[in-house]
């Protein structure tokens, strides 16, 4: 064993890119869920989004027209749960599982021509001087431009709720959408709209992973990021900036874990493996004491009865 | 304008009718897609529906339907009694594997020792054990408040590094040569939930027709069923009528951590036979979307449940006999799930033609 | 025991009525069934089998028809699966799984006529053969070339699961790494999956950093290549595919999965009447493992010194695991000159000496 192998700052920069899959599709399902919609569909948007943001940027050679196609295309599966759940009032949870396994088969038949192609790469960022300072350098100013992209989301979600008059119609949506109904605010056109920025968010979360993180297509690649989004969102109370941290802490147990390994620290792999979830579970217990809850008509569909 | 009206009153008529239609918009828009695929439509959707009930080898299937379902409608029934009252229980699969680890487990422990009361303790084993499991976010939502969604997904994980854990380790075959895996529990007559392995019966069928029963008196003719449905449609009504919350959060994720369990074990000990790295297969998810299909009721989520079966059996076939891509089962299982969702809404709106008012 | 036995044998008897209607039915072509674990797109395991089956195809044309069905699970559908082949008609059904050894095995019983190809397992039976590639013979080439070509002495290995097969491919690769380079080391990553492109990007991230500048995988994508090819400087071999699409940087060679040799062979049996029940391991020297092309990154002695192995392996002239060998513990496995039996090889649960760390129990 000796740990001093594992390169702190090195292990930072790998979590803050291993964790932002999980960032995007995160702060995205935050949203729709603060409108009060229940998505459970996230894996199989982020797959979906996976697939096109691969195809589109192989075709344009672009990894920019890929990170569009995949918003888009993870925008258009959730359409699909809009016309469930918004339009045809089905239930929502049903609706979400239903989502997954059905952009799982999609993007796989999407994907059979996409395997074993390398995608065109993405630059990363390099500014003189502040890349190449010691430590922070590193962990701050060498990474790609969407690693970026997904914290000014999170800031501009964080905003938007907490100080826009758009933010807060959302959050009233999501706490009773029948006294905002009766503001006049128009319910069900405010949640297709969450629902379609969730869906984005998670296509590029998706296209994170096939684009820059991993990257290659292979089908089933997301395995299970999506469920742990949603997750995520609730470890995270539905506050913006406890998503960052709750990725980064998930992201970084899993990379840690791996480190331990490589270093030789003998601890039996499943348990190592399983620690994040365990330590997820422990820090919601602690979180419960707070008074944060979920927004109150999570889930609840709405028909106005006029 | 086209404008939704609630019914007062659920309709029968539609509710019976509306899973008819949703097969039939199946059957035509999952044909465009094996069309688009270069399959020939009509014989693709006969595969699925028709072969594995009136084909040439139904006799076989049509058991391998009852296998399929079995686990589905078990896990289903319970999560139905905690989705009525608004508990969630996401975590399904996590008491599926536990169940299916303590119930081999002690069939195991006992080999090579041949006695009747081993399969019934292996039974109280696994029930145990998905109980136990489920009672870790049941304990911690009852007493801090914690969010059970979450706490049940996340165990699901845990279970599985569980689970390799015991392939690989405690639970290992001693004469498997070193690879993974249990010994095969068909191969130990007091063990095996096979009842007649010739007709492909066994005992976790005979436990989910129960459970179906057994849910339909609770929630019809039981006070706790009663409670149940009360905290699901007016929550504060139910605390007025002196409902202890705490009391029902326990007995709905026991109640379906037990059956998951249960599910396990049957599984374990019947069709899978041993327990191995990935020995779960999405049952615990699966019997999710089993259970919102059969509208949350006893017997719906019995016919949900044999529809789910048909579509993977006949799915199998497809692409075995036509080349079909598993890939476009999934899609057309997808299919399927949508158009169910989305043609409930008939039972409880109905659809009004309206000429807009002028203001 | 005798209960269950007499039952199957009830079964037997129902299943061949229902066998012999499925077969009348495949007239004169011969129908070759694959049951695969995963999707054909895997870029690994499953694809380089169904590149089996596809040459199965070209190499007979209309002589044969062949089915497969992906994705199944290991458990109670490997064995529906396997009899509605068997059902359809099926003379000859390769399962390409070590999770689907006892449904073949159960399968068979039901369906004597039948022939069944089991990859990587143990039980056999008069229908059932077992076949499987001695993968630490590449592996053996492999550790030369990771020994010769790293600078920093740390080789980076990802493992799957701890079970004999990759166990096996740890001790041949470092046997040979350390032949030619005495101050190798090897760092041991357990992803605990076969298949996870995130999750293998992330453990040869991982050994990367902590200084590791050739990585060897027991995982089946293409991440780990990718990840190496990010950093720059790190050498890879392909694993079950060439993968030569990292060639020449990072991919400087690789291990090949060719299982086309073998189906051809075994359905060539099928349709002369000469099959019969068999226990295949085969290596190198029969085309089972093939070697894929050396990059032009491997200098020329090395690349010379590697096919000199290569050759020698294929020729049956040198045994990879030839002692002296010691375990991990420090006692003795092989004598001079003795070299390891079948037995354990197949069973193999214990590192050679010089290995540092723990096999996960």
């Amino acid at each position: 064993m000796d740990l001093s192998q594992i390169n702190p700052v090195l292990l930072i920069a790998s979590l803050m890119v291993a964790a932002t899959p999980l960032l995007l599709a995160t702060i995205g399902e935050l949203v729709v869920e603060r409108a009060g919609v229940l998505n459970l569909g996230v894996e199989g948007m982020m797959i979906v989004g996976a697939i096109s943001g691969f195809a589109v940027a192989v075709e344009t050679d672009s990894a920019w027209l890929g990170f569009l196609a995949a918003a888009v295309g993870g925008a258009v599966l959730s359409l699909l749960f809009v016309l469930l759940t918004q339009v045809a009032l089905a239930n929502q949870v049903a609706s979400g599982l239903a989502l997954t396994l059905f952009g799982l088969g999609l993007s796989s038949l999407m994907g059979q021509s996409y395997v074993g192609i390398k995608p065109p790469a993405m630059a990363r960022l390099d500014i003189p001087v502040l890349s190449d300072l010691p430590v922070i350098g590193p962990i701050l100013f060498r990474h790609d431009p969407l690693l970026y992209i997904a914290i000014l989301i999170i800031a501009g979600v964080w905003a938007v709720l907490t100080f826009t008059r758009a933010g807060l119609i959302l959050r009233a949506v999501g706490e009773n959408h029948d006294a905002a109904h009766a503001l006049g605010y128009k319910v069900v056109r405010i949640r297709i709209m969450a629902i379609l920025f969730g869906g984005a968010c998670a296509g590029l979360g998706g296209a994170y992973i096939s684009l820059i993180r991993v990257p290659q297509w292979t089908e089933g690649m997301t395995a299970g990021v999506g469920w742990i989004a949603l997750a995520l969102v609730v470890f995270a109370s539905w506050k913006p900036w406890r998503v960052l941290l709750g990725a980064y802490l998930f992201g970084g147990i899993t990379v840690l874990q791996l480190n331990l390994q490589a270093a030789g620290v003998a601890i039996p792999v499943e348990y190592l493996a399983m620690s994040p979830y365990v330590v997820t579970i422990v820090v919601l217990v602690i979180l419960s004491a707070d008074k944060s809850r979920a927004p109150a008509s999570l889930g609840r569909p709405f028909h106005a009865t006029s | 304008m086209i404008v939704l009206e609630k019914r007062p009153q659920p309709s029968r008529g539609w509710s019976m009718s509306t899973p008819v239609l949703a097969v039939l918009a199946t059957m035509v828009a999952g044909g465009l897609l094996f069309g688009l695929l270069g399959k020939n439509p009509f014989l693709a959707i006969e595969t699925i529906f028709w072969e594995p009930l009136f084909g040439e080898f139904a006799s076989y299937y049509r058991p391998q339907l009852l296998v399929k379902a079995a686990p589905l409608v078990l896990i289903a029934i319970g999560l139905s009694l905690g989705f009525k009252a608004g508990i969630w229980n996401i975590g399904a699969e996590g008491q599926y594997i536990i169940g299916a680890i303590c119930g081999a487990g002690v069939g195991l422990a006992f080999y090579p020792l041949e006695a009747w009361y081993i399969f019934p303790l292996m039974v109280i084993g696994g029930a145990l054990g998905g109980w136990a499991w489920a009672m870790i976010p049941a304990l911690l939502k009852v007493r801090f408040g914690t969010n059970e969604i979450l706490v049940s997904l996340m165990l699901v994980y845990v279970a599985e590094k569980l689970l390799a854990s015991m392939a690989l380790g405690l639970l290992k075959n001693p004469q498997g040569f070193g690879f993974p895996g249990s010994r095969n529990l068909n191969d130990y007559a007091s063990a095996t939930s096979w009842i007649s392995q010739d007709v492909g019966l066994h005992w976790g069928m005979a436990a989910a027709l129960i459970a179906v029963i057994f849910a339909y008196i609770l929630l019809n003719r039981h006070m706790l069923g009663f409670q149940i449905r009360l905290t699901g449609e007016a929550p504060r009504a139910a605390r007025f009528a002196g409902v202890n919350p705490s009391r029902l959060i326990l007995f709905c994720l026991g109640a379906s951590g037990m059956l998951a369990g249960l599910a396990g074990l049957f599984e374990v000990a019947g069709p899978s036979g041993q327990i191995t790295i990935d020995f779960n297969a999405n049952y615990g998810f699966t019997a999710i979307i089993v259970a919102f299909l059969g509208r949350l009721h006893p017997i719906g989520i019995l016919l949900a449940g044999l529809l789910m079966a048909l579509t993977y059996i006949g799915g199998d076939i497809a692409q075995g006999n036509l080349g079909l891509p598993a890939a476009a089962v999934q899609v057309f299982q997808g299919m399927l799930l949508f158009f169910l969702l989305a043609f409930d809404l008939l039972t409880n709106y109905r659809i009004r033609l309206k000429t807009r008012e002028v203001a | 025991m005798n209960i269950k036995r007499r039952s199957l044998l009830g079964t037997a008897v129902l299943a061949l009525s229902l066998g012999l209607g499925g077969a009348a039915l495949a007239q004169d072509k011969t129908k070759v069934g694959f049951i695969y674990v995963g999707p054909i797109g895997d870029g690994g395991w499953t694809h380089e089998h169904d590149q089996g089956r596809l040459a199965v195809e070209k190499e007979f044309g209309d002589k044969v028809e062949t089915v497969y069905v992906e994705n199944v699970p290991e458990g109670p559908d490997a064995e529906r699966v396997m009899t509605q082949m068997a059902l359809n008609g099926a003379d000859l059904i390769f399962t390409t799984s070590f999770g689907f050894m006892d449904a073949t095995i159960n399968v068979a019983k039901k369906f004597p006529k039948v022939k069944f190809e089991h990859a990587t397992g143990y039980k056999r039976a008069d229908n059932v053969s077992t076949y499987s590639a001695r993968f630490y013979e590449g592996r053996a080439v492999q550790g030369t070339i990771a020994g010769r070509m790293t600078k920093s002495n740390v080789v980076g290995y990802i493992g799957s699961y701890p079970i004999p097969e990759v166990i096996r491919g740890i001790n041949s690769a470092y046997i040979h790494a350390k032949k030619v380079n005495p101050d190798v080391q090897f760092k041991i990553v357990w992803a605990y999956t076969w298949f996870d492109p995130a999750k293998e990007a992330d453990a040869a991230k991982v050994l990367i950093e902590q200084g590791a500048d050739v990585i060897l995988q027991h995982t089946d994508s293409t991440a780990p290549h990718a990840a190496a090819k990010e950093k720059g400087g790190v050498y890879t071999f392909g694993q079950a595919s060439d993968m030569s699409e990292y060639a020449p940087m990072p991919r400087i060679s690789s291990i090949i999965d060719n299982w086309a040799p073998y189906y051809i062979e075994r359905t060539k049996a099928v349709i002369d009447g000469t099959w019969e029940s068999t226990d295949t391991w085969a290596g190198i020297g029969p085309g089972m493992v093939g070697i894929g092309e050396f990059s032009s990154e491997i200098p020329a002695d090395v690349q010379a010194e590697a096919n000199a192995l290569k050759d020698k392996i294929a020729s049956g002239e040198y045994h990879p695991f030839t002692g002296p060998l010691k375990k991990q513990d420090g006692s003795d496995w092989l004598a001079e000159g003795e070299t390891a039996d079948d037995g354990t090889l197949a069973g193999m649960n214990f590192y050679v000496e010089g290995i540092v760390g723990d096999i996960p129990q």
